[in-house]
């Protein structure tokens, strides 16, 4: 019975972090249509998110902090700002675990958007001290929202495998 | 009994507190790398082996996935061509009006300027060669705006180099690997460029913040800009040729100067290389450091040291204070590269060719005979020193030490 099993890391971090890696590069093409540029949102920010409302893991800090250097690694930005940012939405989703256990959907899309807005004011945080410069805010925003939107995604994940582990029922 | 009760519950504390544990580990391992990183130092050798390998590897990858983007973005603008001809053949015949008024300008200010150069002996700086490169990756977020071009090391590409596009400066490369570099955007929030305006000549520096129009910091002087300006670069420091064009001046909601790029007339989709030589990458810092110390000068009731006969004009002294002889490698360092400071200039030796020759002889040269730096218009403190006795005949036109683009 497959419920029973115990949960495997390639199902719920391994597969996951392809589909976000590969979701992360196809974003990087450089299309541009009628002026319009392709967003650029944080895919891993869901899995960051949708991690920590599954189970507490000891491999998943690890798989962030992977995702976060691959994906300063791709963009050029400063090495580890990501993944530290990512790291603590980590964090502040694991601490208010028990907190968003058993609530509606608006009220995690909610949680999943104030974990965001943490990453990214750390982010702007950490930038500003390194390059002695403030970051735009308007660019924020926009990332910020075309990140937002991707919660249906960290929820799907959610639905997936947060009974999967008998353990942690 | 129900799986709440089952004994492997109690699993669950000691997992969170490994959780915990792991994740602090995680944060100090990114705080550790993010602490080492030496992007901003722009140096060859901060760009780390992870990145040239990762992009090594992203460059064909990139490159493969952007074909068909490019596919797709080639047929919306024919769509978009198709519906806007009539009314962009009628603007194009507007503007080619114009520029025949402007061609016959143009083309008089290019015999004015050959028969002024001619006459003044200016050098002009050589022209720069370029490379042409595809962008195959992007990335435009708050925090980094960086582009993977497809050209690298193999093709003489090097950390500095400017990047543009067919309508202006995109950027410098920042990392280099073969077959792949790295280039920062000026929308960047750790690019600084020195830039120019064009109408007033102030300097400003473009300062990206994540946005698509960087702003204009330590911009100087009373009303140095105006909405609409044109801006180059002004070629200050040596990074950037001069004369680059960039963008125009427009006010933003902030109420800061920004610049709408002419760069982003159009998607970046290949761009050029310029292979320019920066100063710092030219001067032989370390020869420069080395320069042996100039002898003491002699006052007036002091004994001659043997060996530091002063030749007449130059030494002499003057009423507003004796002219000192500079070192040789301080006059203009750029020539210490190739003339050793020791060695017995000769007079008649043929300066070389470019902006900056002829003037490490000058340092050193017998002071009587006319120093080559002062045939090629360069202006140095040797030419000072010996100005002091011997005037020169012409005026020296200033030139800038990174002068490039626009002619």
């Amino acid at each position: 019975m497959s419920a029973a099993r115990g949960l495997q890391p390639w199902r719920w971090l391994g597969v996951p972090m392809l589909q976000a890696v590969v979701a992360t590069i196809l974003f990087g093409i450089p299309l541009r249509a009628f002026g319009w540029q392709l967003p650029q949102p944080i895919f891993p920010m869901a899995l960051a998110f949708a991690w920590a409302v599954i189970r507490p893991s000891i491999l998943a800090p690890f798989a962030i902090l992977i995702l976060g250097l691959l994906l300063d690694v791709y963009w050029g930005g400063p090495l580890g700002l990501w993944a530290l940012c990512l790291l603590i939405a980590y964090g502040v989703a694991l601490s208010g675990r028990s907190m968003m256990a058993g609530q509606s959907q608006a009220i995690l899309w909610a949680w999943y958007g104030l974990t965001t807005a943490t990453a990214m004011v750390a982010g702007y945080l950490f930038v500003m001290l390194d390059s002695r410069s403030s970051p735009g805010i308007v660019p924020m925003l926009w990332q910020f929202v075309a990140t937002i939107v991707l919660y249906p995604f960290a929820q799907r994940l959610i639905d997936l495998f947060e009974d999967a582990d008998v353990r942690f029922r | 009994m129900s799986l709440r009760d089952n004994p492997l519950g109690e699993l669950k504390v000691p997992l969170t507190w490994a959780a915990a544990i792991a994740l602090i580990v995680a944060v100090v391992a990114a705080t550790a790398i993010l602490l080492s990183d030496r992007r901003e130092t722009f140096k060859a050798e901060a760009y780390g082996v992870s990145r040239k390998a990762s992009d090594t590897v992203l460059a064909p990858v990139g490159d493969f996935l952007a074909t068909p983007g490019r596919w797709i973005g080639g047929g919306f603008d024919t769509v978009r061509d198709y519906f806007g001809a009539a009314s962009e053949n009628a603007d194009l015949k507007t503007e080619l009006k114009e520029m025949r008024q402007w061609r016959d300008v143009a083309i008089a200010l290019r015999d004015e300027n050959a028969r002024y150069r001619t006459l003044l002996g200016l050098k002009t700086d050589p022209p720069i060669p370029m490379v042409a490169a595809r962008v195959v990756t992007d990335s435009h977020g708050p925090f980094a705006d960086t582009r993977l071009a497809n050209a690298g090391r193999e093709r003489g590409v090097k950390v500095g180099n400017p990047v543009m596009s067919e309508n202006g400066l995109v950027g410098r490369v920042i990392g280099v690997t073969d077959g792949a570099s790295r280039v920062l955007l000026l929308t960047d929030i750790a690019s600084r460029t020195p830039v120019r305006i064009d109408r007033t000549n102030a300097r400003a520096i473009l300062t990206g913040d994540g946005g698509p129009n960087p702003r204009l910091d330590y911009l100087r002087g009373r009303d140095p800009i105006r909405e609409g300006d044109r801006l180059l670069t002004s070629g200050d420091g040596g990074v950037v040729p001069r004369g680059l064009p960039v963008g125009t001046a427009v006010r933003g909601l902030d109420g800061r100067w920004r610049v709408v790029l002419a760069s982003d007339r159009a998607p970046i989709d290949f761009v050029r290389i310029l292979l320019f030589e920066d100063f710092t990458q030219v001067v032989n810092l370390k020869q420069l450091s080395q320069a042996p110390t100039p002898p003491p000068t002699p006052g007036p009731g002091m004994p001659k040291l043997p060996g530091t006969e002063p030749a007449d004009a130059a030494s002499a002294p003057s009423p507003a204070g004796a002219p000192v002889k500079p070192p040789a490698g301080a006059a203009a360092p750029v020539v210490a590269k190739s003339a050793a400071p020791q060695s017995k200039p000769s007079a008649d030796k043929k300066p070389p060719d470019g902006p900056k020759a002829g003037a490490p002889k000058a340092a050193s040269a017998k002071p009587d005979a006319t120093p080559p730096a002062v045939k090629s218009g360069a202006k140095t403190p040797a030419t000072k020193a010996d100005g002091a006795a011997k005037p020169p005949a012409r005026p020296k036109p200033k030139t800038p030490p990174a002068a490039g683009g626009d002619g």
